[in-house]
């Protein structure tokens, strides 16, 4: 197309953070963006997407997902951008679009809900998106250690788990330098060296 | 469908922010709901080609050609224009075809970015 440019304003970047509702994921995003986080909505016809148990309820036709939106500004020419991102195998389709050219994934991990995160490790797993796990510890309560979660999860050991508080910058910042560590560890697997 | 359905002027709107758009989204777009040309993908960054004397289609693509006079992601025009995403694709395409912005996309593969810009990230976010 005429008008598709090449000489780009900022590289641009794009990180996932999936997570079960009200696992953190707004909080997060809000944590380190230097916008306030904006809100963007994918209105949905589920025509031949399957909707989670509503048994006896009518099919619903249309959905609205929320995705929350930040930015980190690295340098002039690189920007990162988060998406938060709902963590209903449901939103499958919704996640491809997302994940395409994505640098990676955190998923947020609730340990009073930790089935919640099933769906988004899965997903990532199998798509080949690097991820690491952020257990978001509420109210500064560690229940559980790193080691019980990744038994829990059943993750490699290849995968970064953390404990976080989403509210806290620093520690979200701690979350995607781990991630990015974790995607450069990866590159330079695939990559040969020289 | 018609002229049956004017709005009250009497300024007491019972409608507000919660209470969810008055106008079904795809209105704006004239029922369209998918965009003519090649996708915009959420981090394609859109500017405005021309200042904003020009004349469109609704306000919604004025508003879109007020949010690019700087480049800006499509995922961002979206949330601050508070539209849908489906939505402002087909609005920009419109702008698109109508030579009133420019698009650029990011790296259209799904590659891991290189050493250098990985590098670059992590510098960025310790230095925060």
């Amino acid at each position: 197309m005429d008008s598709v440019r090449s000489d780009a304003p900022p590289q641009a970047l794009k990180i996932l953070v999936a997570g079960g509702f009200g696992a953190g994921k707004t909080t997060m995003v809000g944590a380190v963006s230097e916008i306030s986080p904006l809100r963007t909505e994918e209105v949905l016809t589920t025509a031949g997407v399957e909707t989670d148990d509503t048994t006896g309820v009518d099919a619903k036709t249309t959905t609205t997902v929320a995705m929350d939106f930040g930015r980190i500004t690295i340098t002039p020419n690189l920007v990162l951008y988060l998406f938060g991102t709902p963590g209903q195998n449901r939103f499958w389709f919704l996640w491809d679009e997302l994940a395409t050219g994505a640098l990676g994934a955190v998923v947020i991990a609730d340990t009073r809900r930790l089935a919640d995160s099933f769906a988004a490790i899965d997903y990532f797993e199998q798509r080949g998106t690097p991820f690491v796990i952020a257990v978001n510890c509420f109210d500064s309560m560690q229940v559980y250690t790193v080691e019980q979660v990744r038994e829990a999860l059943d993750i490699g050991a290849h995968v970064p788990i953390l404990l976080t508080d989403a509210r806290d910058r620093h520690s979200v910042k701690h979350v995607l330098i781990t991630l990015v560590e974790h995607v450069l560890v990866m590159v330079r697997a695939a990559v040969p060296a020289g | 469908m018609s002229a049956a359905f004017e709005p009250e002027v009497d300024g007491t709107a019972w409608w507000d922010h919660e209470a969810g758009p008055v106008v079904r989204p795809y209105m704006v777009t004239g029922g369209r709901v998918q965009p003519v040309t090649a996708d915009f993908d959420l981090i394609s960054h859109v500017v405005a080609v021309q200042s904003l004397a020009v004349d469109t289609p609704s306000p919604e693509h004025q508003a879109i050609l007020a949010l690019t006079q700087e480049p800006r992601p499509v995922a961002e025009i979206a949330g601050r224009i508070d539209l849908p995403l489906g939505v402002v694709r087909v609005l920009l395409c419109d702008l698109l075809l109508a030579g009133l912005i420019a698009r650029y996309d990011p790296p259209s593969t799904d590659d891991l970015p290189n050493i250098d810009t990985l590098q670059a990230v992590i510098h960025g976010l310790r230095s925060l």
